[in-house]
């Protein structure tokens, strides 16, 4: 038989691809730009008052300001740490819990109803319980963070498990895999899209109580910088904290988005090689 | 699972000197329906030759791909014995490998991670592995896209892969259910042939599922009709066209003959399937 070739596609139309992804490119960056300059005007001609929505100018020299003096690093630390740590330790519980649940019936007759019902508890009430618990250390917060990231992370891993194909696992038992073959080369990859969707929930959840649980009990992190802006009415401070939390959200679901693609290089984005007419 | 081989008392129950490689008595597969027990598959039986292409078709619902996942011992039968005999277990030789109608292949696996599966799990050593999956891919015409994911690859590719992968394995037979069912007609007409091809090398025991009779004419040995609702078998036509064969054979008025004979029996079945579904 003749190995088939997919055609390649024609010059033109990849040109015109690519001009179009530039021009989103483009509208993508301008937008945002556009926004901010309007802001800053509407707030010279006075149509926004400066208290509450100081121009973005004074908010970067704001920011320009905190980072010399070494403050906002010291709050960055703070929560970074604590996110990681937290985030770390739930995903380490989280993903081998809901493997165990997804793959064994009676686990999940047994555990499921109190995963679901405590699931739908918000995180945050029940910190002053884990203060209670871990004290009004790290501890506390890094176990919150931990608890949070657990609960979406479980149970979107246990649902990757039961979303294997059934005929993949008939394959998988035809061609003789068995107990831990079966685990790592059915299973653990057949519900990795969906742990990531996990991580990718978790990462906004971590950052969510994170912030919380610093209003309230920590005398550091960017949730204390917003609450203490707040108390002493530096407004553009405060900004300056919102804009970091935006940058980490950012940052962690880039981050998770490259891991994702290192790990299942399978799903990749790149063009088929047998895109076009289909070679038979 | 892989108990299904259970050599006495069925051992030797080939005639004519010829080993039967696939027995199957009095099968029976009910499920518990709403209305009381289903009757998926009743009072089946069959014997599958060493080297034969047996063909199993029927209406859709017969049960022909749970007789199937049966020999398979995937699907514990009700009642009834089945067994696959095979002498090469001592050598950890798989009793069956089988091509499924969709697109079974791991998507998080390569072409050759694929095509090597069966091989692995039996803990064949890496390098007696690449060669085998080497030659397959060859065969298949996949050698280029050994390192491709199935997610890059067309249907029929995808369904080549598939194919590879059971033939790779070497088992003692080959089941097929429905395994061009997915695809377009051309593709599925293409892959008809390389299947023949592939097949009339090394004439391994297939057991073939298919709705298609031109399919199972052009392939088969031999050709069992299902009914359904029970699914039992009804009838068995010998197929004697030469091997070699291609697909000049479709232009014959031999195989227009026979392929319609066996049509005029499917179609009562298809009818009275239609009206027990109705």
């Amino acid at each position: 038989m003749t190995a088939p070739v997919a055609p390649p596609r024609g010059a033109e139309a990849a040109a015109s691809e690519a001009n179009g992804r530039s021009w989103d490119f483009l509208l993508s960056v301008a937008t945002p730009l556009v926004l901010l300059v309007l802001w800053e005007a509407l707030v010279r001609v006075n149509l926004l008052d400066f208290r509450f929505f100081p121009p973005p100018s004074r908010i970067a020299a704001a920011g320009v300001a905190l980072i010399r003096s070494g403050e906002l690093w010291v709050h960055l630390g703070a929560s970074l740490f604590r996110i990681v740590v937290g985030f770390a330790v739930g995903v380490a519980i989280g993903v081998p819990v809901g493997l165990a649940l997804g793959a064994f019936r009676v686990l999940r007759v047994m555990f499921d109803p109190v995963l679901s019902a405590l699931y739908v508890i918000p995180k945050i009430a029940i910190l002053p319980l884990i203060m209670l618990i871990f004290g009004l250390g790290e501890g506390s917060k890094i176990a919150i963070v931990a608890l949070a990231t657990f609960f979406v992370v479980a149970i979107n891993t246990l649902s990757g498990v039961r979303q294997v194909e059934p005929i993949l696992l008939e394959a998988a038992r035809n061609f003789g895999a068995r107990g831990f073959a079966l685990f790592r080369h059915l299973i653990f990859p057949g519900a990795l899209p969906s742990i990531f969707t996990g991580l990718r929930l978790a990462a906004g959840t971590a950052l969510l109580v994170i912030i919380a649980a610093e209003f309230v009990a920590a005398n550091e992190g960017i949730g204390f910088l917003i609450w203490r802006s707040w108390t002493t009415l530096v407004t553009e401070n405060m900004f300056v904290g919102f804009a970091v939390i935006a940058a980490l959200g950012m940052l962690s679901t880039w981050l998770i988005h490259r891991v994702a693609r290192l790990v299942m290089p399978w799903q990749g984005e790149e063009i088929d090689l047998a895109s076009g007419r289909e070679p038979v | 699972m892989i108990d299904t081989l259970r050599e006495p008392p069925l051992a030797g129950a080939g005639r004519e000197g010829v080993a039967a490689k696939i027995v199957a008595r009095n099968l029976r597969k009910t499920y518990q329906g709403r209305r009381g027990p289903v009757h998926a598959v009743l009072d089946f039986s069959l014997e599958v030759q060493e080297g034969e292409f047996l063909c199993l078709v029927g209406p859709s619902g017969c049960g022909k791909s749970t007789v199937l996942r049966m020999v398979a011992g995937l699907v514990p039968p009700s009642d009834g014995e089945v067994a696959v005999l095979g002498r090469g277990r001592t050598q950890g030789q798989p009793l069956t490998s089988i091509v499924f109608q969709e697109y079974a292949i791991f998507p998080w696996k390569t072409v050759r991670e694929n095509v090597g599966f069966g091989l692995q799990m039996r803990a064949v050593p890496r390098r007696e592995r690449d060669e085998v999956v080497d030659r397959w891919l060859g065969k298949v015409g996949l050698r280029r896209f050994a390192d491709a994911f199935p997610r890059q690859l067309s249907g029929g590719m995808k369904q080549r892969v598939a194919i590879a992968r059971a033939f790779a394995n070497d088992p003692e037979v080959l089941l097929m259910d429905e395994p061009l069912g997915a695809l377009d007609a051309q593709t599925r007409i293409v892959l008809q042939q390389e299947l023949l091809r592939l097949w009339e090398e090394d004439r391994k025991t297939v057991l073939y599922v298919t709705h298609s009779l031109e399919e199972a004419v052009l392939l088969g040995d031999r050709v069992v009709l299902m009914t359904a609702h029970p699914g039992t078998p009804k009838a068995e036509y010998r197929i004697d066209f030469p091997r070699p064969r291609g697909l000049e054979l479709l232009a014959t008025p031999e195989f227009s003959r026979t392929t319609y004979a066996i049509w005029s029996a499917l179609q009562e079945e298809v009818v009275r399937a239609m009206e027990a579904e109705a």
